[in-house]
């Protein structure tokens, strides 16, 4: 009964320096390490070495991750890193969520805040989980040598079995478990050689396959607490738009709907279930306050862009004398592009469990800003951020849009619950109508960019501005209006090609409609914007697009790699039939660079299909070679989907897509095949959920314009015939 | 009170008549592997057998299938969906996995009717199951890898 539990209690924060961006420090707390782990009286047997691992009598290793597991696959990438540390066996491994604990389970990369997005879950935990497997494994041998009574430096591990090869002895981790507790955590541990690495790099299977193909995978949709309820809300049609009166009665009648209460945002009817809660909310009649509502249009919107786009707005990057430039240029070109709000249509619509009873707001759900949440939850009922808990579910894609707008959907789910009362929980459900309409879209852009070319044929001048809501605007990330928006141009500002004269300038004007981090943020636009107008540049030089890029890269081997690994594969050099075509784009985007490949075929009749997508990828190690590839081409499935068909429109201030049938994306028959080539590195790993989307825009523009002669200036394309 | 009969097993429903098929099944059953996607018949998560046909639960008033064998993820054990499960196993093709119950009844019933199907067969098949994570490319792998393991 004397555990490690109750021992790792009484110890120190053990720290370890991290190199990761050069100054932090990462503490791997062990007091309290129970509370992470399990406390109840089943795994008071169990060996807690730090906060991200338990490892029971059964020898089960359970890897604690702090990140969502929204189906970039980071349950498994996380216990990769761990279980090769550990020499554990890949069968021995389980996951669970980690609660939200900031202090314990911060993003490395966010300073004090619990979170998942911007690709960063391998980057940040690289070191992390590798030192915290490395101590595990240290702690085992020390118990081993002190139980079998030799040096320490005799003992190994191989897959999940201790042995001292020269006694013959050998002993599990659960037979060490229990000893192991005991021992002090080393303040130093060595990590592998990377020649020495058995699961990275190597495919292992995704930890949480099983139950995701035999249905009993556990997302907030499916979760039934005891005493559950299930509330709709009746949302405002239009943004701002306010609840002025309401009229509950025959929503009352319906049967099994329990109660029907107003809450900041709306009118919650909450039910004994979906049906009833439906049925409810379909009875009930709100008349609303829509003096402060939104009621302009997508149009409107876009024609204030390209009014504002001709005035200079706050640079983000000025090299060399932009003005000049132009003014030797032998040759200008320009071009606007225009991109409309995109909604995430997650494959599982917005949903939250909350209870709240004396003892503070619990939550079930698919957390992406623990931090965050936990703070707005606390906020809005008045509650200490510590009486806020956290229980993570799988969430059924994500995409950015779990990453609310302060808590958005999250402290909706806890006032309703509050207002609910009598300790009932209640899941909150968002329908594919609510999901779609409810904002926190992609931004709606408008770029424009200039060329310069001189007399010698060289592109001398790069000019891109541009206008969009910022995301962190009236938020707690908000900057102030000073700093420039990252998330608008990211991807422009970074425009690697060699170019004397660069400026990037943006304007974020003011617009309530809801918007938010959607796959890939800003690059997903710059990428297009940046890569089809350089296509546009190599063509009016008569250049070959590859080759001009790669012209101008020579500073930058890593990009050039990618363009030539992804060209190579691809066959750029080989002739193709009239009517088809082959395109190229590359983008860098959270430290990861892409090249893309697009062979399309231009029919007659108008249409035109995505044939083939070849792609190469450098994103340092490839902790998971099948998952980079698994990633690559769903974030190719996900630009595609956008560059083809996705757009959110509003019209007198109303959403006019509400579900698949207006909003058509994309499906099996227009998935190209995908070939992904991962580039060797032995650099630390960089984040491969989002870096694959940029490229496939742009590749599928320029293929176009390879097919058909015609440039694309807005997404998503519309393709008609040429006359 | 309707009775139905899923997965091999009769149930008494107490839900109303109107309640759709995917409600019965994942609120008052709590046979949750059947998920709602959009409720209106558009993306095939809620993909069940109905009399061994594939349909779409969420608009499918249940007091209408009684005598019917109604068959989900949770019940599915034909020789095509095995086939299926284990090539998706094999290729790894679930990302989140939420749409994933329905790709894979959807893709046994596709090789129920058709043990060899080509690429163009499975573009038809499967065009009414979204999986926004774009699994595709190996959705339609593992389709092919299950009729390999059926030949
Ligand atoms: S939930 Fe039934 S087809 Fe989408
Ligand atoms: S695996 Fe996520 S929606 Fe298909």
């Amino acid at each position: 009964m004397s555990t490690g539990v109750v021992k790792l209690k009484r110890r120190e924060f053990m720290k370890y320096g991290l190199a990761a961006g050069g100054s932090l420090t990462l503490g791997v707390g062990l007091a309290g390490a129970a509370a992470a782990a399990g406390t109840d009286s089943a795994k008071a047997n169990s060996f807690v070495p730090n906060v991200f691992i338990r490892i029971d009598k059964d020898s089960a290793v359970t890897v604690i991750a702090k990140h969502l597991e929204m189906g970039q696959g980071i349950y498994t990438g996380l216990s990769t890193l761990v279980a090769d540390e550990l020499d554990a066996d890949w069968s021995q491994i389980r996951v669970e969520g980690a609660p939200a604990d900031t202090a314990r389970y911060n993003n490395l990369g966010w300073g004090a805040y619990q979170g998942t997005g911007g690709s960063s879950s391998m980057r940040s935990g690289f070191l992390q989980m590798r030192r915290a497997g490395a101590s595990a494994r240290a702690m085992l041998i020390n118990a081993a040598a002190g139980a079998w009574q030799v040096p320490a430096s005799e003992i190994t591990i191989t897959k999940g079995q201790i042995t001292h090869t020269a006694s013959g002895r050998t002993a599990t981790f659960g037979d060490m478990a229990v000893a192991a507790a005991a021992e002090s955590v080393p303040q130093d541990v060595v990590l592998k050689d990377p020649v020495d690495f058995v699961y990275i790099g190597h495919d292992v299977a995704r930890v949480d396959k099983s139950p995701k193909v035999d249905g009993s995978a556990i997302y907030t949709q499916d979760l039934r607490l005891p005493g559950m309820l299930t509330a709709l809300v009746a949302h405002p049609p239009r943004f701002g738009g306010t609840v002025k009166s309401f009229d509950a009665s025959a929503a009352k009648l319906v049967d099994g709907v329990t109660t029907v209460v107003q809450i900041d945002s709306g009118i919650a009817v909450v039910a004994e279930n979906f049906w009833a809660a439906q049925q409810g909310r379909d009875a009930l009649i709100v008349k609303w306050d829509e003096s402060h509502a939104f009621r302009g249009s997508s149009d409107d919107i876009l024609a204030q862009y390209r009014a504002l786009a001709s005035q200079p707005g706050k640079v983000a990057r000025r090299d060399g004398n932009i003005e000049a430039a132009f003014a030797a240029a032998d040759k200008i070109v320009e071009a606007a592009y225009e991109f409309p709000y995109l909604a995430h249509a997650t494959m599982e619509p917005l949903n939250c469990i909350a209870q709240v009873s004396e003892r503070g707001c619990e939550l079930w759900y698919g957390a992406q800003l623990q931090t965050g949440d936990q703070q707005d939850v606390a906020a809005a009922l008045e509650l200490d951020v510590d009486k806020v808990t956290i229980n993570m579910l799988y969430a059924g894609g994500s995409f950015g849009r779990r990453a609310d707008r302060n808590g958005g959907y999250v402290v909706e789910a806890a006032r309703i619950a509050k207002a609910v009362g009598s300790n009932r929980p209640v899941k909150l459900v968002w329908t594919r109508e609510d999901d779609m309409r409810g904002g926190a879209y992609r931004p709606l852009n408008y770029h424009i960019v200039r060329g310069g070319i001189d007399a010698t044929g060289r592109i001398t001048a790069w000019q891109h501005r541009i206008v969009g809501q910022s995301i962190l605007t009236g938020t707690s990330f908000s900057q102030g209006p000073e700093v420039v928006d990252r998330t608008t141009v990211e991807g422009a500002s970074s425009l690697p090609y060699a170019i004397a004269n660069v400026t990037v300038d943006v304007h974020n004007p003011a617009i309530p409609v809801p918007v938010l981090w959607w796959r890939s943020v800003a690059h997903s636009h710059t990428a297009f914007s940046t890569e089809t107008f350089f296509d546009e540049l190599a063509y009016t030089l008569g250049q070959d697009p590859l080759a001009l890029r790669l012209a101008l890269l020579s500073h930058d081997k890593r990009k050039q790699e990618v363009l030539r690994l992804a060209a190579a594969r691809a066959g750029w050099d080989k002739p193709l039939p009239k009517g088809r075509g082959r395109g190229i784009a590359l983008h860098e985007a959270f430290k990861t660079c892409v090249a893309e490949v697009v062979e399309v075929s231009a029919n007659s009749d108008g249409t035109f299909s995505v044939d083939k997508v070849t792609a190469a990828v450098d994103c340092g190690i490839a902790v998971n070679p099948d998952i980079v590839a698994a990633q690559m081409q769903g974030s190719i499935g996900f630009g595609l989907s956008a560059a083809l068909g996705d757009e959110i429109t509003i019209t007198d201030g109303i959403v006019q897509q509400s579900n698949f049938d207006t909003y058509p994306v994309l499906r099996m028959s227009q998935m190209p095949r995908v070939d992904v080539h991962v580039v060797p590195s032995s650099a630390d790993p960089t984040g491969v959920g989002e870096p694959g989307l940029p490229p496939i825009a742009p590749a599928v523009a320029n293929a176009m314009f390879a097919a058909t002669g015609k440039r694309y200036h807005r997404l998503p394309l519309q393709y008609t015939a040429q006359s | 009170m309707t009775k139905l009969r899923i997965n091999q097993r009769d149930f008494d429903i107490r839900a109303a008549d109107d309640t759709p098929l995917l409600w019965v099944l994942r609120d008052e059953l709590g046979l949750t592997g059947t998920k709602y996607g959009c409720g209106k018949a558009l993306c095939g998560a809620c993909t069940v057998f109905v009399d061994g046909q594939a349909v779409r639960s969420c608009t499918l008033p249940h007091a209408a299938l009684s005598g019917k064998e109604i068959t989900t993820i949770e019940g599915v054990d034909s020789e095509e969906s095995r086939a299926v499960q284990a090539a998706w196993l094999e290729i790894d093709v679930a990302q989140c996995g939420y749409c994933q119950s329905g790709q894979i009844l959807a893709a046994a019933a596709l090789l129920a009717r058709n043990r060899n199907p080509s690429d163009d067969d499975i573009d038809h098949a499967m065009d009414g199951n979204i999986c926004r994570c774009a699994t595709y490319v190996r959705i339609r792998a593992a389709i092919h890898r299950a009729a390999e393991l059926l030949a």
